[in-house]
């Protein structure tokens, strides 16, 4: 390496760590306005330090847990994802395998609705995706389903809905439904290069295509699960529109992002203490897991975008 | 094997079918039904013909939406692009603490649009305060400059990975080639490196184009389309032209506005696709 190019890239790195400080501010500065009082979070002064007349230590956070509905938003948010994202590796990972495996004109035409899924906004969706939501949800409660028989429900389960797709129980099946496309898309486009003998072998052995599946198959999808689970994971933890048109919210379901955005919204005055303190307790998991297995993460987002 | 596995489709297939029927496929038809409807829910819904497609093409708020998203998106992808590739580059000579660099710069793709809305609502008022300047919901310019700033802060981080694939791909040989041949550091970038990645450039371009026009939650978070709808982008203004009018006429507008935002965005997926192929069989 000659001279010239240990000067540039010193130069580069230095460039380098004031960008990355650029990057990381913007959090940092989140962070350190949560620990403010909630009168000295104003908008021209946010990027003060918190000094001690204005630090208020952990107390926008205990508001927020506490009064603010953060724990009950947290608790929805973390069903639903975790749900969702069980829920679409294990059936979407099954029917891309009978969509790769099995050769007739309805496996593809499937396979062509999904890849088409994925590129539809959901704006074409909302309104009506929301409405079947609240319409399926209320039909298929115990009391109209036995009233149609001309029956009467007990009187304690009438209220009792079998397919709850507005309950942050239920829409995991919408989400099933709306993030199987590039789900089924990632594993075909995996599947189609694991060799098929393997399979043959195993079924000749006197394996079920069920057996088969669950014992030879997932293990090799294994990457693959990997880099689905992420990427729906980061998209259903984050999602705002999907769930705040669906969720029943006279029940009280939110997520974090709907949080998030009703402390803007709907006390007319916005109150920035509990925000900031929520905005920080929405990232600080994000960060950690990211911290935990980056390398997953980075790794499977880089095949998200290769293949999408 | 495939007679056997035929018969296990309820095992395999319902689930995720049945679920798609309800969360995809049932809502999709009766939303390109209902664009040509009048209503105001799905049970009083009166057959209106073309109406709402005209009225969605000739109102000035969609259209300004519309231009307004084509600019933000062409400038974002622009940004974005350039930011992300010079990074890529830094970051694939040997610096010292290349990892920590890449973990910073992908970091805030983790981050959820609502929240980095408003991460970025605070800080950019704050530098306006300071400055003496109006606030973001307060000058069109300054939302469009903020928007752009938010995505390049999300986005960079993202391509950037996928260029680092690219050029990480690049057969060292061939460097080491142009070298030896005399080549300088301008003639590698432009005649080795660049045609080389080309098909990260084709994939991050229509990435960032598809991110860019589809925008909602960064819209909302940020300027919530202040001040009045001039930073309002597409798919932001047709959720308002959803639920945030009364009147029995705008439902089936937003509905038909929807349905040509899904074509534009089709559209756009089906020329990458032609790009993307195009760029397969030169290889």
């Amino acid at each position: 390496m000659t001279r010239a190019n240990t000067i540039r890239d010193r130069i580069l790195s230095v460039i380098l760590t004031i960008l990355s400080v650029a990057w990381v501010y913007p959090v940092v500065m989140i962070l350190l306005n949560s620990l403010k009082k909630e009168t000295a979070i104003t908008t021209g002064t946010a990027f003060e330090l918190p000094s001690g007349e204005t630090f208020a230590g952990l107390e926008n956070y205990v508001n927020a847990i506490e009064s603010k509905g953060f724990a009950t938003a947290f608790w929805y948010t973390l069903v639903i994802t975790l749900t969702s994202v069980a829920l679409i590796l294990i059936c979407c990972s099954m029917c891309a395998w009978y969509i790769t495996r099995v050769h007739t004109w309805y496996s593809r035409a499937l396979y062509f609705l999904f890849v088409f899924s994925m590129v539809v906004p959901f704006q074409m969706l909302m309104f009506t995706l929301s409405a079947t939501a609240d319409r399926i949800g209320s039909a298929s409660t115990i009391g109209s389903i036995a009233q149609r028989f001309g029956l009467s429900a007990p009187a304690g389960l009438a209220d009792i809905s079998l397919l709850p797709l507005n309950t942050p129980y239920g829409i995991c099946i919408i989400y099933l439904g709306f993030g199987a496309g590039l789900a089924v898309f990632m594993f075909c486009g995996f599947m189609k290069s694991v060799p098929i003998e393997v399979e043959e072998a195993a079924m000749i052995d006197g394996c079920g295509p069920v057996r088969t599946f669950f014992f030879v198959v997932l293990p090799i999808l294994k990457p693959t699960l990997i880099s689905v689970g992420i990427l729906e994971t980061m998209w259903l933890w984050n999602d705002y529109l999907l769930p705040y048109l669906t969720l029943d919210r006279t029940k009280g379901y939110m997520t974090i992002p709907i949080l998030i955005q009703y402390f803007r919204g709907s006390y007319g005055r916005v109150e920035m203490g509990p925000m900031m303190a929520s905005i920080m307790l929405n990232v600080i998991p994000i960060i950690v897991v990211y911290l935990l297995c980056q390398k997953h993460i980075i790794k499977g987002v880089a095949a998200g975008a290769v293949k999408g | 094997m495939e007679k056997a596995i035929k018969r296990f489709w309820p095992v395999f297939v319902l689930p995720t079918f049945a679920a798609f029927l309800i969360g995809f496929v049932w809502p999709f038809l009766q939303g390109l039904y209902l664009s040509f409807c009048k209503f105001t829910t799905i049970d009083k819904a009166q057959w209106n013909g073309l109406k709402n497609y005209l009225y969605a093409l000739t109102e000035a708020e969609f259209l300004h939406s519309f231009w307004f998203t084509a600019l933000f998106t062409v400038v974002s992808t622009i940004c974005i692009n350039v930011a992300a590739f010079a990074i890529a580059l830094a970051l694939t000579r040997s610096i010292k603490g290349t990892n920590v660099f890449r973990s910073v710069f992908f970091m805030p793709n983790l981050i959820g649009g609502i929240v980095l809305g408003y991460i970025w609502n605070i800080l950019l008022n704050c530098a306006l305060t300071l400055l003496g300047k109006p606030l973001l919901s307060l000058h069109a310019p300054y939302g469009f400059i903020g928007l752009v700033i938010l995505m390049c802060w999300q986005q960079i981080g993202y391509m950037m990975i996928i260029y680092i694939a690219g050029l990480q791909s690049i057969p060292n040989d061939y460097l080491e080639a142009a070298r030896i041949d005399g080549a300088n550091d301008r003639q590698i970038l432009w005649r080795i490196k660049i045609p080389n990645v080309m098909p990260s450039i084709t994939i991050c371009l229509f990435l960032s184009l598809t991110n860019g026009f589809k925008l909602f939650d960064q819209n909302l978070a940020l300027t919530a389309g202040e001040p009045n709808h001039l930073t309002e982008m597409l798919a932001l203004h047709i959720y308002n032209t959803f639920y945030a009018r009364s009147g029995a006429v705008w439902k089936g507008y937003g509905q038909a506005e929807a349905v040509l935002f899904c074509i534009l965005v089709i559209a756009i997926s089906l020329v990458q696709l032609r790009a993307t192929r195009s760029k397969e069989v030169q290889q």
